[in-house]
């Protein structure tokens, strides 16, 4: 199974807001055991894409040049059940952010139906942790393919309007990375 | 300026939501780390809501100095030396680290600082 819970962007605004969708098929093998003859989106799956969808957009603001993790959900709350069928919007905005993380609000919506809601926090992880770890948790030509499929340069804007611009990230300098 | 029973109601309220405990939990004497379960993260959540709560500007670091508990400078076999408690005391006036330098092992730190703490932390940010 692929890790990817949102398929696009779109709207992203750097350090403000951003909005993306995923469709909910019965092609995702996950929904025929949850549960078996009623397929649900399961919930734990709606918050790691409002984390995705916020994460991508917290990481943005360190010029994507290093980890960031959901590290806290402080609040979530649920009011629907998703079918397949059915497309999530997931709406990220966020809250405050400072150099070692920052909080984020989200909800997933179905059209006009609100489905969810939730705070969540994430943590900027530096050198520390890849020297602690003794590898990286993600490679960065993994991260710009992942920006790339989400359609980030595509929508993406500064707070001033203007275009966000693959090659004004250190992204690019990751050309040369073994994948 | 806030009362120490306004800071104390404001703090125990950012701890309730941070972190999940109840309102008779949060007590004075109450330590973060061991009775309430903060953990690393938590710290952002509260510093987070602190900030907007007293309106406050609270920098990395500030409350608890994760940089001094790392330096090899300060840390000697685990425990923090003379200069990093010297250095603590510098950063930390809020804070009652009697019991701290008793046994300073560099995990004790978090492990004993109260609620009652984190409200001299808010005044003497308040006061500043």
């Amino acid at each position: 199974m692929r890790w990817f819970w949102i398929d696009r962007y779109t709207e992203f605004v750097s350090g403000s807001h951003a909005v993306a969708v995923k469709g909910v098929t019965l092609a995702e093998d996950h929904l025929h055991d949850h549960m078996a003859g009623y397929p649900i989106m399961p919930n734990s799956l709606v918050v790691e894409g409002m984390a995705q969808a916020g994460g991508l957009l917290v990481s943005e603001r360190y010029e994507f040049r290093e980890l960031v993790v959901l590290g806290k959900l402080a609040k979530a709350k649920f009011h629907s059940c998703v079918r397949n069928g059915e497309t999530l919007t997931y709406r990220v905005k966020i809250e405050t952010i400072r150099s070692d993380g920052a909080a984020v609000s989200g909800t997933a919506h179905v059209g006009d139906r609100l489905h969810a809601k939730a705070t969540l926090f994430f943590a900027r992880l530096g050198d520390a942790n890849e020297a602690l770890q003794g590898q990286r948790l993600f490679h960065p030509n993994h991260l710009r393919h992942w920006l790339s499929l989400v359609g980030i340069f595509e929508v993406g804007v500064h707070q001033d309007g203007t275009p966000m611009k693959e090659k004004d990230y250190p992204l690019t300098e990751c050309a040369t990375d073994p994948a | 300026m806030a009362s120490e029973d306004e800071i104390f109601e404001k703090v125990r309220e950012a701890l309730v939501e941070a972190l999940g405990v109840d309102d008779d939990e949060v007590t004075p004497e109450a330590t973060l780390q061991g009775d309430l379960d903060a953990e690393s993260i938590d710290f952002l959540d509260i510093v987070f809501r602190l900030e907007k709560s007293f309106d406050i500007k609270i920098e990395r670091g500030e409350l608890f100095p994760e940089d001094i508990l790392t330096n090899v400078e300060y840390v000697e076999d685990g425990k923090v030396n003379d200069s990093g408690i010297a250095k603590l005391r510098e950063r930390m006036p809020f804070a009652d680290l009697t019991k701290f330098e008793a046994e300073p092992s560099v995990q004790n730190l978090g492990q004993q600082l109260t609620v009652k703490d984190m409200c001299n932390f808010v005044a003497f940010k308040l006061a500043a």
